[in-house]
Parts: C-alpha cells; structure tokens; sequence
C-alpha cells in the first residue's frame, strides 16, 4: 500500500463543508442565474410539443433538402421521424431535442467568443486547454452531485451538465478554425488596412466557418450522448424512457427509446455535416489545400 | 500626420534599413554594424539577418524593380514599405510620411489610402466574388456600395476579366487570378503599388502578357511601381530602375543596362551571363547622335536592341526618334552587334 505521507481528511472535510455553505447561503443566487437557461430551454420545448408533428416533419426534412440538394438525406430524415412518431416516442423525442437544442445555443454563444480569444493568445490557450480536457474527461457524475445540491434535481443541471460535457469540441474547433486560416489570406487584409475587428468578421470567423460547423456538429452528438445520465437528474425525455426501461428490466422500452436516440442523432448529425460540406464547397478550402 | 511630414521628392526612402528576426534584434544588430557578416551573425547569435542597411531613393512615376534570388530578403524588404514587418533600425519615408512613426490608426489610414500591394500568392478572399475581391480596399476605406462596384467593375474590365465578376477566385485560373489581384490594387488609386513577386506563379505566356499590361498601365496611370522577382529577364523588362539584393544588403542599384554593361561584382556577373542582352539594353545608350539621312525605317530612343534587330535584315541601319517623332539619330547594325558581342565574357575583350 502506499504509505500515508498527510492526513487528507481535513481536506475532504473543507470540501465538503465549503459546498454545503455554498447551498445554504448562495444557491438562491444561483438558482436566479440558472433562470434564463431556464427559460430558454422551456420556451424550445413548449414551441417543439405544441406544434403539429406533420410541421416539424415538413421543417426538417425541408433542412435536410436545402443542406444536400438531393433526396437521400431528406428520405432518411423522413424515416427517422416517422420512427419516432410510430413508436409513440413523439413528445419524449420533442423534449430531448429541445435540451440538445438549448445546450447548443448555450455552448455556440459561450464557445465561439472563447474559441477567439484562445486563437490569439498562446497563453489563454495554455489555461484553457487543460480546462477542456477535465470537462471531457471527469466522469460527469462527479459534477453532476454538486450541480444537483445547489440546484435541486431538474432540468438546470441536466442542462449545465450537458452543456459542460458538450462545449469543449467546439471551443477546440474554433481555436484551430480560426488559426488555419490561410496566413497570405490574412496578410493580404491586413496590407488593406483593415482593423482587427474587420480581419475578423470579415476574413477570419467566414473562412474558419466550416470548421466551427464541425465542432457545432460534435456538439449536438455529444449532447445527445448525455441524454440518459441529463434524465436521471430530472430531465425527462427519450433518456428517461431508457432510464424506466433499465429500471423495469423491460428490454423493448429502452431497446426503442435507444434507437429513437440514434435516429435524433442521425438527423442532426448529417443535416450539419451537409451545410458544412456545402459551405466548404463554396469556399472552396477543398481544392486550396 | 502633417507634423511628420518630411519633403524628400521620392515616392520612397529608405535609409539604413536592418531586420533581424530572433528573440534579441539589438544584440544581434550591435554584432552586425561590427561589421560581421550574415551568416558570422547567424552562427553566434541563432538571428536571421534578413535586411542589412537597406538604403533606396525610389523617385515617382517610375517601376522600380528589387531583384534577388530565394533568401535575399526581398520579400521581407518590401514589407517593411508599408510596415507588414517593423524593421529592426532605420528610416522608411513615404511620400513625405515617416511611415515608422505612425500609430495604429494612422498606419491603417496610410495602408487605405497611399500603399496597394500585389501578392504572389494572390491572398484573395475565397469567399467573395470577384468583384467583391476588387472592391475589397475600397470597402475597408469605407466607399459606399454603389460607388465601390462601379469602380471595381471598370478596374475588372481593364484587366480584362469582365464577364467574371460574379465567379469565385477558385473557378479562376492562376494568371486570371492574379488579374483579380492586380485590379483590387489598381481599384485603390494609390500613388504607389507594391508587388511581392506578383507574376512569380504565373505560366511564361500568360507572365509576359501580364509583364506588358503592367507596362502599359504604369505609362497611363503614371503610378509609382515597387516590383519584387528573383527573375532578371523579367526585371530588365520592366524596370526603370533596378536594384539587386543578396543576403539582405543592395549589390548594385542603377539602370537596367548599367546592370547588364557594367555588372559591380561576380555575384551579378553571374545573373547577366544568363540573361538577354538584346532585352537588356536600349537603343540610346548605343546610338550614334547627329543628323543622318532620313531613314525609311525609325525606332524610339527607347527601344531596345531587340526591337531593331529584324530591320537589319534588309538594312545596315534604322533611324532613331525622340519623343516627338523627330530623327535624333541612328544605330547602325555593327553598333548593335558590337553591344551585344563586347560584355559576353571572353569575346571580343583582346
């Protein structure tokens, strides 16, 4: 064994009683903070349910059509829904993909502007890097308990915990979108006299575009794949069908409410690889390198 | 900027212009006004000289060719023009603008509106038409829509791409791609245009036919030229002036055929070996002054030996003209072979 050099258990303690007086004293305070997320994830999922299946089935396979210009991915889209919607998965499906929605939106606002900052100093990129590291790779339920004691068992956490689990590909992808821009590209706006600002919007952020679509991309799947664990803490859904059908032992539940997972997946995955294909397409990055 | 207004009467001036890259320049540069050689610097400190006192008067009106091979600093030179790179010591004047003294902001104003520069990887924007491409500059000046594509369309038009305007720069071929470039420069209407190896990626037909437009253009528009390329022929061609850069520091500066009759070491006799002499030089630095009979045939002053040697087919001489078509002069067939015979190394020396 190896031999006990100090006593750890103060620290532990420290710990322990820290976070308990951050839920006593503050988790109101983070409770209102939270609200917006709130709010935002609510307002996805009452709009997803009240309305019509048939819409949302038009919508999308609509999207599906535009981001490919061909019929194999729209059909594919179509199955997949009609899947959902035959084995009685409708409403759990709308939920879950209003929390993959809202994560996104969450991560897309906080990553890009992250991602930027990380692309021009080598030094935040140094802090940050690490950090994304520990978000992928701390076992989600090592947040999940704290997130759950301030907040109390619902959606807030289900939601912080997706987000952190899902934001990092995207911030990563940003960063290196936004340095692999070609440098003779750069320089030639910079012999322009433009402005930092104008570099960015105007050449930076455009041309690292189909790259922050690809970590857009990883960030969907990514919250799909935390969809189970987001259940257990209240988050409702096609995770929680899977949830009851382990609990049950009853194989077929959770075997469906499985692949309803898969054929979410599936839909979003491919609609935004086509856009950006497409976009990678009209920029043309494909031949220049 | 008028407080730094310096009056020197050249489109550009350079004065003992120094760029080392590396951690600690000054230490570096200290080694080299020692009077250490580039590559002394290099081995003792791990610092790149990449220009060593660079000092050029570039008059107005004139293209003004910077010729070097791969490794000169020829690139870095032209950079320092409009402050894409700080040099390391010396005094970068433009168009009476002490360009090292500027702020940010001042600097982006003079970029706008006193530089265009020409790339020899184009750096055109992929994600914008063409004519969004040429209005580029005028955008980032803050030209109004409507005025910067019309402006843009005309420039498109002269370079001889119109039809184009709505393509992406990657349906473009090389040399119709570097039209692109050219025309987002020109569209600028600056007094003085950079070009970075500009025709360098271009295929030989397509190279010469840009070498002529530029010619022309710079006659009509009267534009001061800064044209960087490791090709000789390219810069007897076009240049009123060339200079010649090795490891950083200015070989020789003078007239085209300076360069070529009088070569000031074994580093540009090497060049001039290769290189067409009949290109090289002009008409009036072999031809005979005074008043001849009138010629049934006559070039300008400022053409070149090339230029007349068809006519000695049927004659032993060809009249020369000024500016105004009056016969000044003539040059007569053994003058133009003597020209060409006498600065072949070994021929003709005895």
């Amino acid at each position: 064994m190896f031999p006990e050099l100090i006593d750890t258990r103060p620290w532990r303690r420290a710990i322990d009683d820290a976070l308990n007086w951050v839920v006593r004293n503050w988790s109101e305070y983070f409770e209102a903070a939270a609200y917006p997320l709130l709010m935002l994830l609510n307002f996805i999922e009452d709009i997803l349910i009240a309305t019509p299946w048939w819409l949302i089935t038009v919508i999308l396979v609509g999207i599906a059509f535009l981001a490919t210009r061909r019929w194999p991915l729209p059909v594919i889209v179509f199955c997949s829904l009609m899947f959902l919607g035959i084995m009685d998965l409708w409403e759990d499906a709308m939920t879950t993909m209003a929390l993959m929605i809202a994560a996104t939106l969450t991560a897309i606002v906080l990553s890009i502007p992250i991602g930027v900052w990380m692309s021009r100093s080598a030094r935040t990129r140094g802090v940050i890097t690490p950090l994304l590291d520990l978000m992928q790779t701390l076992p989600s339920f090592v947040y999940l308990i704290p997130t759950v004691m301030i907040f109390g068992p619902g959606k807030i956490p289900a939601l912080i915990a997706t987000i952190v689990y899902a934001a990092p590909p995207l911030v990563r992808l940003s960063d290196l979108g936004l340095r692999s821009v070609d440098p003779a590209v750069m320089e030639a706006s910079r012999a322009f006299g433009t402005t930092p600002t104008q570099r960015l919007f105007g050449v930076q952020i455009p041309l690292a575009l189909p790259t922050i679509l690809a970590g857009i991309n990883q960030t969907t799947m990514m919250a799909l794949s935390m969809v189970v664990i987001a259940s257990m803490i209240g988050a409702g859904g096609l995770g929680y069908q899977v949830l009851q059908g382990i609990g049950r032992l009853e194989v077929s539940r959770g075997l469906f409410a499985g692949l309803g997972i898969v054929a979410l997946a599936i839909i979003f995955d491919r609609i935004t690889q086509s856009f950006g294909k497409q976009l990678q397409g009209r920029i043309g990055l494909m031949e220049a390198r | 900027m008028n407080d730094m207004t310096i009056d020197t009467g050249l489109a550009i001036r350079m004065r003992g212009v120094t760029k080392i890259f590396g951690d600690n320049p000054q230490g570096a540069l200290a080694l080299l006004e020692q009077g250490r050689s580039k590559a002394e610097v290099q081995a003792e400190t791990n610092h790149v000289v990449g220009l060593d006192n660079v000092s050029l008067d570039i008059a107005r009106g004139q293209i003004f060719v910077v010729m070097g091979l791969s490794g000169s600093g020829k690139s870095t030179l032209i950079r320092h023009v409009n402050r894409l790179i700080e040099p390391t010591a010396g005094e970068i004047v433009v168009e009476g603008n002490d360009v090292l003294q500027m702020s940010l902001p001042d600097l982006r104003t003079y970029r706008r509106n006193t530089v265009a520069m020409v790339f020899q990887k184009f750096g055109l924007l992929p994600h914008r038409s063409v004519i969004d491409n040429v209005a580029y500059g005028l955008e980032t000046r803050g030209v109004g829509k409507a005025e910067r594509l019309e402006k843009a369309a005309q420039w498109i038009e002269t370079v001889g791409l119109a039809g184009y305007e709505n393509s992406r720069p990657r349906q473009l071929s090389g040399g119709q791609q570097q039209r692109v470039g050219l025309a987002r420069a020109l569209a600028l209407d600056t007094d003085i245009i950079l070009m970075d190896e500009a025709f360098s990626a271009l295929d030989p037909l397509i190279r010469s036919g840009m070498q002529d437009q530029l010619v022309e253009l710079q006659k009509s528009l009267g534009k001061t030229i800064l044209f960087i390329t490791h090709d000789f022929d390219e810069a007897l061609k076009i240049a009123d002036r060339i200079a010649v850069l090795k490891d950083g520091a200015v070989q020789q500066e003078g007239r085209p055929e300076d360069i070529v009759l009088k070569p000031a070491n074994a580093h540009i006799e090497e060049f001039v070996r290769e290189v067409n002499k009949a290109r090289a030089i002009h008409v009036r630095t072999i031809m005979e002054r005074g008043t001849f009979e009138d010629c049934q045939f006559t070039v300008p002053a400022d053409a070149r030996c090339e230029d007349v040697l068809p006519y000695f087919a049927e004659h032993q001489w060809v009249g020369v003209t000024n500016g105004e078509g009056r016969q000044i002069g003539r040059v007569t067939a053994k003058r133009v072979i003597q020209a060409l015979a006498r600065y072949t190394p070994g021929v003709g020396e005895g």
